[in-house]
């Protein structure tokens, strides 16, 4: 399965046409101490650059927008109990949803691990 | 930004510990270090931390009758201000509303005065202009440390043992590993504390010393924030502005009887009614029952949706652990336990409001 990356600091990793997404361990640093998220629910569909969340930390409140068109399948409910999972373990368990793809050829506007490690050096 | 930023004489102190520096009106402070917000925050709550608050203006105001005189600006009692004491006042504007808040210490051949960082450029000229037979001397080689939280008083007391006698509101100089400091009981957290003030030249080595007990660590301004909430204290350009009475945010208490009889300051005529024939809004408490925070800007409505008020500090409070606001609400939702609604991006959100402060002060009376 191939991990994509946005200049937003988002991380999607790709399963034919759903894609599991969530925020990088960079954007989790830079956040800060993470206390709420606000998700969309499943069946909300999006497009490129719609805000589609909001994380809140201790400091300030932080939009995410959607790095590719699609419709969101699940959202990850253990996030609103426990919102500083963001924090510890951002890219695997507290991913933010799961979405299906309307046009996976937009995965090639997105970056790859290094090329995004190069973006945040 | 145009202007170079301006750095305290801990700038590397806070490099060297990791703070993420930040533009804070005009100076490069730390927000937090690598502890995080939340850690600094639950470290003042149970042990102490230190904060760098060289950005903050002193002043001393030397002269006859100076106490008197300022009297003339503020509308606290300073005349009877005995040697050794701290008080809150604010300067307040012919309107009645604030135009910076300030602690007002009689230091025995002058007053020794701390504002905000944002106004120090503003109070200065201003008490220039308005004290005239007043020298107002602004401190520029001193820096202001906080060391604060329940264990503040041993990790200060450990090098200055004298200052275990002071009590909250007091202030004296005194020695700490040889240099002469500033020490008065008071801070902005809700807890026991000190606020030092230090030559600059020996500000980081103090500061190191602190820092080296055990139970001693930095927090940085994004914990000062979140303390200061839960603890109910003003933000000077959030919870009050020129526009907001001392009355309507709660602050009848830094106005002392004498004065309340007598009047003598800026918009006295306002500020006065309002005491006697009550405000038309309130600063209260507000506690979102969700877990979004609420920030400043929040509009307050009332269960029918008509706007009733807008929060003015809000955010997460990491004791509290939930979210914690003020704001100011129109007279009749200024009772505890008032259910509200808080507009949260569009979105109207269940809130109560409630008694300040959220957390349960701990200060050394």
């Amino acid at each position: 399965m191939a991990t994509y990356y946005s200049e937003e600091h988002e991380w999607l990793m790709i399963d034919e046409d759903i894609a599991i997404i969530g925020i990088t361990t960079h954007a989790a640093e830079q956040l800060g101490d993470i206390v709420f998220i606000e998700q969309k629910e499943p069946g909300e569909e999006f497009e490129n650059g719609d805000e589609i969340g909001v994380i809140e930390s201790v400091k300030a409140a932080s939009e995410i927008y959607a790095p590719v068109d699609g419709e969101v399948v699940e959202a990850n409910e253990v996030l609103q109990g426990n919102p500083a999972a963001l924090n510890e373990s951002p890219e695997s368990d507290a991913w933010i949803y799961k979405i299906k793809l309307s046009d996976p050829a937009q995965l090639e506007g997105l970056m790859s691990l290094s090329e995004y490690k190069s973006f945040i050096a | 930004m145009a202007d170079k930023l301006k750095r305290t004489p801990l700038y590397d102190l806070h490099v060297e510990l990791g703070g993420k520096m930040v533009d804070f009106v005009g100076w490069e402070m730390p927000v937090q270090y690598p502890a995080g917000i939340m850690a600094e925050h639950a470290q003042c709550r149970t042990k102490a931390a230190l904060f760098d608050v060289s950005h903050m203006g002193q002043v001393m105001l030397v002269g006859d009758e100076v106490a008197l005189k300022l009297e003339s600006l503020v509308p606290a009692a300073l005349d009877e201000l005995r040697i050794g004491k701290a008080r809150y006042t604010f300067f307040t504007n012919p309107d009645g509303g604030i135009i910076d808040d300030l602690i007002v210490s009689n230091a025995g051949d002058h007053l020794f005065v701390v504002v905000n960082a944002s106004m120090r450029y503003q109070d200065v000229p201003y008490m220039r202009e308005n004290l005239p037979s007043i020298e107002v001397i602004e401190v520029f080689d001193r820096a202001l440390i906080a060391v604060q939280g329940p264990m503040a008083e041993d990790v200060v007391g450990t090098h200055c043992p004298e200052i275990t006698e002071l009590k909250f509101m007091e202030t004296t100089l005194a020695e700490i590993d040889g240099t002469e400091c500033r020490i008065s009981r008071l801070g902005y957290t809700g807890e026991d504390g000190y606020e030092i003030s230090i030559p600059e030249d020996e500000v980081d080595r103090i500061s190191r010393l602190m820092l080296s007990h055990p139970e001693c660590a930095p927090a940085g301004l994004g914990a000062r924030d979140s303390l200061r909430m839960e603890a109910g204290l003003c933000l000077y350009g959030n919870d009050i502005n020129p526009s907001t009475s001392p009355i309507e945010a709660g602050l009848k208490w830094a106005i002392q009887k004498r004065r309340q009889a007598a009047g003598g300051f800026p918009g006295a005529d306002r500020i006065l009614n309002e005491l006697k024939n009550g405000p038309s809004r309130k600063l209260v408490g507000i506690k979102p029952s969700g877990r979004a925070p609420a920030r400043a800007g929040v509009e307050i409505h009332d269960l029918n949706r008509n706007t009733v008020g807008a929060i003015t500090s809000g955010g997460f409070g990491p004791t509290v652990s939930g979210p914690v606001a003020m704001g100011y609400v129109s007279l009749p939702f200024a009772n505890v336990g008032t259910q509200v609604q808080l507009i949260i991006r569009g979105k109207p959100q269940p809130a109560e409001v409630c008694a300040m402060p959220f957390i349960t002060p701990n200060y050394k009376r």
